[in-house]
This record gives structure tokens, sequence and C-alpha cells, in this order.
């Protein structure tokens, strides 16, 4: 086995514990890269289908193309999709680009809270119907308890100690100095009521990993993360004002590989477009331990 | 772009010893001297530093979390990769403090290899043969031995060689090999990356050329085939129509058409299909692929078997000996029950006895105890409420670990040292224990067998759903009936809503449903009757089960449908739906060969 087919299986088989153990699960896609290869993941998992819905939090900023490129994918492949957003905080502009809040407090508004009220079933939810790609609001708000979520060790810092079964608490919180121990293939997958968990298939995944999988089983991607003729492309992809493009030529997967082992990304860190995480020292961190993905 | 570079394979080595030992800078200096570092990574942390009023260290680099800064220690283990020359490698920095065992084991226990750090200064620590311990038994054989702060002892050979020394012998007590012994001074990169001019004494590796020299770890594709099905599917969109029993192979290999036996049922079929989604399906599938097949016979299996080839079977383990480590406030209790997960299986597990404790700080070995504390290692009998399928660890590594569950917790590890009573032997012994205890009436089974004509027997009819099995009883009860013979038509259905009301549709209680049905059939054998039975897809185990609870007295199996054709458990095959008249016919000769009712 290469390693491509190691990480592919180790994260189906992570996969099929989770639809194992859980009946209330969904899968967080956020339209980029690597959730978008989770999901071709979890199609290899259960053999062309998803036996759960994905959960999209629309923050009303993404970059458009995410959202035209989510619903084309949600018909193409037939999937039950959810989305939600943080009306309430959009409807009065307490946002970043609405000038009320720094970037760290619009992404725990449209971000945090969003996702938090949308998998508790307090905030509403739609969904795009795969037939004809109107949205409809959902009635069922049923709480999931298992939530797939496509993060990787080696984003940044925090991250990289995650478990691949990691349990919230009743209010969202992760305990990075308290958590379950996990060996041989055993995850934590007994809970008091009340808690939830995060499950992460792709943790021992790295950014070349993911393009590597995406080239070689041609996973449809987003344009935004290729070069269009202007000499700039999306290394990671998140709200338009608060994510940059980074200077690149990468017209191919392949090319972006490249200017990743060995070209000019090289030795540039993944988010380093995105400009949240800068605010402050350990941001990112405050942010996930409060539920941020 | 370089596809052979992007497809390495990724060696997952682990960074273990005592705390403050240096393990976190260890990884930081080889990143730093080997050129890995992102830019700005290195500027980042001095800054953070000089914010925080702290002199620079390379463990920072690693340290990511705030909480780890401020402590200055290491809590979880951190992943971290590394491009080396010949291979990737998966860097894991386990904790050193014994507060933090757990995440030293979660991130000990994915590694094929570890470097384990010793301070010169400190010498061997509780936690450097701790540490060691827990690496024997979590089953990685390749240790790299560093002595670091070797500027402490002035890069004195013989300070290196006395600590070497004592630690050689403590690995070899653990049946552990020091794959290189390395003096470094990690803060100012000695040995690590460049062979250091201080240590002109030391001739061999570097710890990075130490790590280029490992060897990978084999497939695992020699070893017997252990497949333990994790789920069956059976999605119905679009029209699917397979059934595929998931689950990613332990070791060894399945080809298409394999006979597979699958254990604790004991139920056998032939691999008709292995299923792909994007791709062309492969024919076989070998040790460390998840995969999907489709079966030739169509038999209910679920989650937690293991698919083994018939000629080297998993075992069925009633009771088992145990080596465990323990890692949960509350201590393990002689007496107590857990629930044990091995493979994709489970079952409540009861602590027989806790033979031996060993003090994994310095291998004392202590006698039998009623528990064992939090970071204790111990020797354990367990006995398996429900059967199970496994393997002794030195036969199959895989299938012969679990973890022991405590209140949600995952409380501790083992691996399987000897099989003790195998599953069936522990029903036919708490049957003997029944017939022992039994009060007796005034009337003796010989007195019946007079008085009835015939002896008691069960008739264990099973077949898959849709298969005639209850039309066949009920017209084999009528036509015993009419020729004279006592007899009673019991259906496990009619047990259920009954006896079995505690207990739910819950896989998990399957064989509790069964050893009930096979205690009620008993009451019913020992009143002198011909007890006709049935039940949905027994397999060998749930056959033989059901035939150790009622021992003495004969059962007759009759299997419909092709899944139980040349099974040689089953007495009397018959295809689905099969003709009265024969197989009446069949049944009674089976009944007159087990000397129930006197040959016609």
């Amino acid at each position: 086995m290469d390693r491509l087919d190691e990480l592919e299986s180790q994260s189906v088989y992570v996969l099929r514990e989770a639809y194992a153990k859980f009946s209330d699960l969904c899968m967080l896609w956020s339209v980029g890269k690597d959730s978008t290869a989770l999901l071709w993941l979890a199609r290899k998992a259960f053999f062309g289908h998803v036996p759960f819905p994905l959960v999209h939090i629309d923050t009303g900023f993404k970059i458009p193309e995410m959202i035209a490129f989510r619903d084309r994918l949600v018909r193409a492949w037939s999937l039950q999709m959810l989305f939600g957003r943080n009306e309430e905080a959009l409807a009065r502009g307490a946002t970043f680009p609405g000038g009320a809040l720094t970037r760290l407090e619009c992404c725990r508004a449209l971000k945090t809270e969003a996702l938090k009220h949308v998998l508790d079933g307090s905030w509403p939810r739609y969904r795009v119907d795969p037939a004809t790609g109107e949205y409809r609001p959902v009635t069922d708000r049923r709480p999931f308890a298992g939530v797939i979520v496509g993060l990787r060790a080696d984003e940044e810092g925090s991250r990289s100690k995650e478990r691949v079964f990691s349990p919230r608490d009743r209010r969202g919180d992760w305990d990075v100095a308290d958590q379950p121990p996990e060996f041989w293939n055993q995850f934590k997958t007994d809970f008091a009521p009340g808690t939830h968990v995060r499950i992460h298939p792709l943790l021992d995944w790295t950014e070349v990993d993911i393009w590597n999988y995406i080239d070689r089983e041609a996973v449809p991607v987003t344009e935004l993360y290729f070069d269009r003729g202007e000499g700039r492309r999306y290394r990671s992809l998140g709200c338009a004002p608060c994510t940059g493009a980074v200077t690149s030529t990468a017209r191919t997967v392949a090319e972006i590989v490249a200017e990743l082992t060995t070209g000019s990304l090289s030795r540039v860190a993944e988010r380093s477009g995105r400009a949240q995480d800068e605010e402050d020292g350990g941001g990112l961190e405050r942010l996930r331990s409060e539920g941020y993905m | 772009m370089d596809a052979g570079r992007s497809q390495r394979r990724r060696l997952p080595v682990t960074f273990v010893g005592h705390v403050d030992h240096g393990k976190s800078t260890v990884i930081g200096r080889l990143l730093a001297d080997t050129g890995r570092l992102a830019a700005g990574k290195m500027a980042a942390v001095r800054t953070l530093c000089e914010q925080t009023g702290k002199p620079f260290e390379y463990a920072f680099l690693l340290d990511a979390l705030k909480d780890e800064r401020t402590q200055g220690i290491t809590i979880d283990a951190a992943r971290c990769f590394f491009r080396g020359e010949t291979r990737d490698y998966l860097f894991i920095d386990a904790p050193g403090h014994i507060e933090f065992l757990r995440n030293m084991i979660s991130g000990a226990a994915r590694a094929e290899a570890a470097l384990l750090v010793i301070d010169a200064g400190e010498g061997v620590r509780e936690n450097s043969r701790r540490h060691a311990t827990l690496l024997g038994l979590l089953g990685i054989e390749h240790v790299i031995v560093l002595v670091n702060k070797m500027d402490l002892v002035g890069f004195e050979r013989a300070a290196f060689e006395a600590i070497a020394g004592t630690f050689r012998a403590f690995l070899g007590e653990l049946g552990l090999v020091g794959a290189a012994w390395i003096p470094v001074c990690a803060r100012d990169g000695d040995n690590i990356a460049r062979p250091s001019a201080r240590t002109p004494w030391y001739a061999g590796p570097t710890v990075l050329g130490a790590l280029e020299a490992l060897e990978d770890r084999p497939g695992g594709e020699e070893g017997p085939l252990r497949l333990p099905v994790q789920d069956v599917y059976r999605f119905a969109a679009g029209g699917d129509r397979r059934r595929i029993v998931a689950g990613r192979v332990a070791s060894g290999r399945l080809a298409v058409g394999d006979e597979l036996l699958f254990l604790p049922s004991g139920k056998r079929s032939r691999v008709a299909t292995i299923e792909v989604f994007h791709g062309e399906a492969p024919t076989v599938a070998a040790a460390g692929v998840s995969t999907g097949l489709t079966l030739a016979e169509q038999i209910y299996i679920r989650r937690g078997e293991i698919a083994c080839h018939p000629d080297r079977p998993a075992r069925v383990a009633g009771s088992i000996r145990a080596s465990v480590f323990w890692m949960a406030h509350q201590p393990l209790e002689q007496g107590r029950e857990y629930k044990m997960k091995l493979g994709c299986g489970e079952t409540p597990v009861v602590v027989e006895a806790i033979e031996r404790t060993l003090d994994a700080a310095d291998l004392s070995v202590g006698g039998a105890a009623d528990r064992l504390a939090r970071h204790g290692v111990g020797d354990v009998v367990l006995r398996c409420r429900r059967s199970l399928a496994l393997d002794v660890a030195s036969q199959a590594t895989e299938t012969g670990r679990f973890v022991l569950v405590d209140s949600y917790e995952i409380a501790g590890g083992g691996i399987v040292r000897e099989v003790l009573e195998d599953a069936i032997d522990a029903y036919r012994r708490a049957a003997r224990v029944r017939e022992l205890k039994w009060i007796a009436g005034g009337l003796d089974a010989a007195a019946r067998r007079v008085r009835y004509g015939h002896g008691p027997a069960l008739v264990m009819i099973t077949g898959p759903v849709d298969s005639g099995r209850k039309d066949l009883a009920r017209d084999l009860e009528r036509r015993l009936f009419e020729a004279g013979r006592h007899v009673y038509y019991l259906a496990i259905g009619s047990v259920v809503h009954g006896v079995d009301l505690d207990l739910t549709g819950d896989p998990a209680h399957a064989e509790e449903h069964l050893r009930r049905f096979g205690e009620v059939a008993h009451l019913l054998l020992d009143t002198g009757l011909i007890v006709v039975a049935t039940a949905r897809d027994l397999g060998r185990r749930d056959l033989e089960s059901v035939a150790a609870l009622v021992e003495p007295d004969p059962v007759v199996t009759v299997g419909l449908g092709a899944g139980y054709a040349g099974d040689p458990f089953v007495q009397v095959p018959l295809a689905a739906y099969p003709p009265h008249a024969e197989a009446h016919a069949r049944i009674l000769a089976a009944l007159e060969n087990a000397g129930v009712i006197p040959r016609s």
C-alpha cells in the first residue's frame, strides 16, 4: 500500500466507525478542498452513498463561487445537505464587514455561534433540493450527536493535538488537557447523555496529501484554488473579506502540488492568507476551544 | 510533480521519556537543523518568547498550545510531519509527565518505532522505565535510545556508557533491543542531524541517520486472515441491491472465491465480489485495506464478528489471561465488570483474578491482588459474558489486543496472552453446575421414557428468513403427535416477549436471547418432550451453544437453504421450503439414530 492508500483506508475506517456508533450523525462541509475530499472518502466508505446529511454554515460572506460549487455538487451527487446561518447578526450588521466587530469576534458570531445552534437545532435549517437546486426550510431540528469534521493536524498548532473522536461537553467546549485515550483504533464511543462528539477522519493528512488524493481520484474542487490568468489563487478558502489570495500561477492540481512541495509555497504556512489568525497570538486556539472548526 | 516522493511511506515515530529530559527539544532541533521549518516559524516563536520574557527553546516549536508554553511541559501528544531523505515521518511527541500517561499511550500506540530520551544529568528515571515497559506492551519493537544533555556530564564517554549499560539491561528484560544508542545535546544540535565534534569517541549514527536506517514494519499479509466485520450495509438508494460486509483487513489476505468462516457465529459463506466505489473492483484485499465484500450465500452476520479462513480460525473465548495497563483514576478491581472492545466486537467481561502486578517503574513483581491502581501493569483473568472472537496476541497482533471501558471511558488496554476456556465450554460448565443444583422430583427421565415410549430430544430447525421453518415445524409437530409422540413446538420468538422482556433487539443481546431460549428448551426436555424449535439464521456456534445448554439430551439440527449445505454440524440439511414428506422422513431417521424413538 502506498501512503494515499493507507490514509484512505484509515479515513474510511473512521467514517464507518462513526456511522456504526451514531444515529444522529452529520458531516460538516465547508466546500473547501479538505471537506470535499472527505465527502469523496465518505462515498468510498459507503460505496457511492452518503448515508448522513452534510451541514454547511453559510456566513453570508463566502466567496460566491463557493456557494455555486456547493449547489452544483448537491445536485450532481444527490446529496442531503443542510445549511444555516446567524440570521440575527447578519440582519443587524453585527459583523466585521459591517464595521461592528473585529475579525475574531465576527468568526465567533457567524461561524462558532451559527454552527452551535444549527447543530443543536435551536436555529433554522435549510436544505438544497437535490432535484431542483431550490432552498427549502427543514422542519427536522433533531440535534446532531456526532459531527464529522475535515480538520487536519498539520493546519496549525492546536489541531495537532486533536483526537480522532473528540468529545465536547454540553456547551461544545474542548478540554485539551483532559482528552480520552485513543489507541489501537479503539475510539471513545461511549458517552454520558448530553455529550456530543467531533470526528476527525483527516487528522493524519497533510495539505499535500489532500492535493495528491484530489489529483489521483479526480475529486472536483472549486476553480478558486487555481490561477485563472491573474497570477493569483486561493490556497485556503473562507469569507471574502478575510481571505487573501496567494501569488501563484498554478493552474492544475499537479502544479499546486509542485508549488507546495518544492516551489514558492513550500515553506509558507497554509493559513497565512487567513487574516483572523493573526489578530491574537493564540486566537485560533481560543476559538477552537470554544467550538470553532 | 515528483510523484514518487509524495507517495512515500510515512513512518510513525514516537518520542518518549521522563518529563523534562528533552523530547520536544530533540524534535525542534531536528526540524530546524534540516531546514524543514515553515518560513517565519522560528521568528514567530522567538518573538513570542521575548513577549513572555522566556528564553528561546527549540521545544516551543512543538509545544503549540498556550498552556504548554506557560507550564513548560507537553500535555498531549502532538503530531508533526518530517521529510527525510529516504522516506517521510510522522513524529509524535508524547508527554513525559506521569499525569498525562494516557496521552503518552495515545501517541505512542500508533508508532512503529520509538525514540526514548534520557537526561544524562538525571540518568534513568521512573518514566524512562515506565515508557519502555509500555512500548513493549504496545508492540513497538524498534527503540532508539538518546542520552541527552551530554553537556551536563562534560561529554564524557563513561557517563554515557553507564546510563546506556543500565538501560540496555532493563530493555533486555522487556524483550526489547535498542536499535541505536546515541549521545546527544539536543539544545546545541550535537549528533542530531550532524555528527558532533564534542563526542569524538562516538562512531555511531546521528539521530537522523538512525531514523533513516530503521526498517519498515512488514505489512501483515503473511498472517492468518482476520477481517473484523465493521458493518453490513444495504443502501437502497438509487436501486442499489448489494448487501455489503464492510471492514478493514487486520491481517492476511482474502480473494474472491475464498470460503470464509465468521466467528463467533460459526457461519460460512464464500466471497462473491469485492466492492469498491470509483475504480476497478479488485479480486484480493490484503492487510491494512478497508474493504467491502458481497457473499455468495446470504447469511445473517453482524458487526463484531471476525471473518477468517476455515483452516486458520480465530479463537472464540469464554475466558482469557491477559496483560493489561490501567489508566483510569478508579483502580481495576477484581470481581467488577467492564466492557471489553476488541476489533469491532465488544462484550462485558468480569475480572476473575488479578494474578500478578508489575511495577512498571522497576519491573518488580507483586503477587496476586484485588486491584490494579492507576498507571499499573498486571496479568489478569477475564471472563467474557458473551463469546467473542479473538486471537492470542503472539499469533495475530491486531485481533489479540483490546481496550477496557469503565463508565464511558477507555480505562485500560491489554493483550491476550492465553485463551483459558472456549465460550462453548463455559456454557457446558454452567449447564453442569445447573444440573448439580437441580432440585429433582420423584420421577426420573427413565420412568418418563417408559411411559411415553420415547426419549426427549430437541429438533432445532434454522434457516434464513423466508425458508419455511415454521411451516415445517408445525407439520412435524402434528405428524409426531399423530404418531403418539409427546411433542411441543417452541419458536424462539415465543420466548422473546416473556422470558426476554428485559432484553432489547440490540445485536449485543442476541447471545443472551439464545441462552435463555436454550434454558427454556432444557426445561421442556426435562419433562420428557420432543421439542420442535425454530430460530432464524443460527450459525455453527449458535447451534453448538444450544446443544451445550441442553446436554446431555440429544439435538437434531435441521438447516434450510444453501447456506447449510455441507456443514458437518447440521445433521439434516434441506433446501428452503423442502417437501414436508421428505423432511419428515429424514428427521425421523435422525431421531431414530439418536435413540430418541424406536426404529420403525
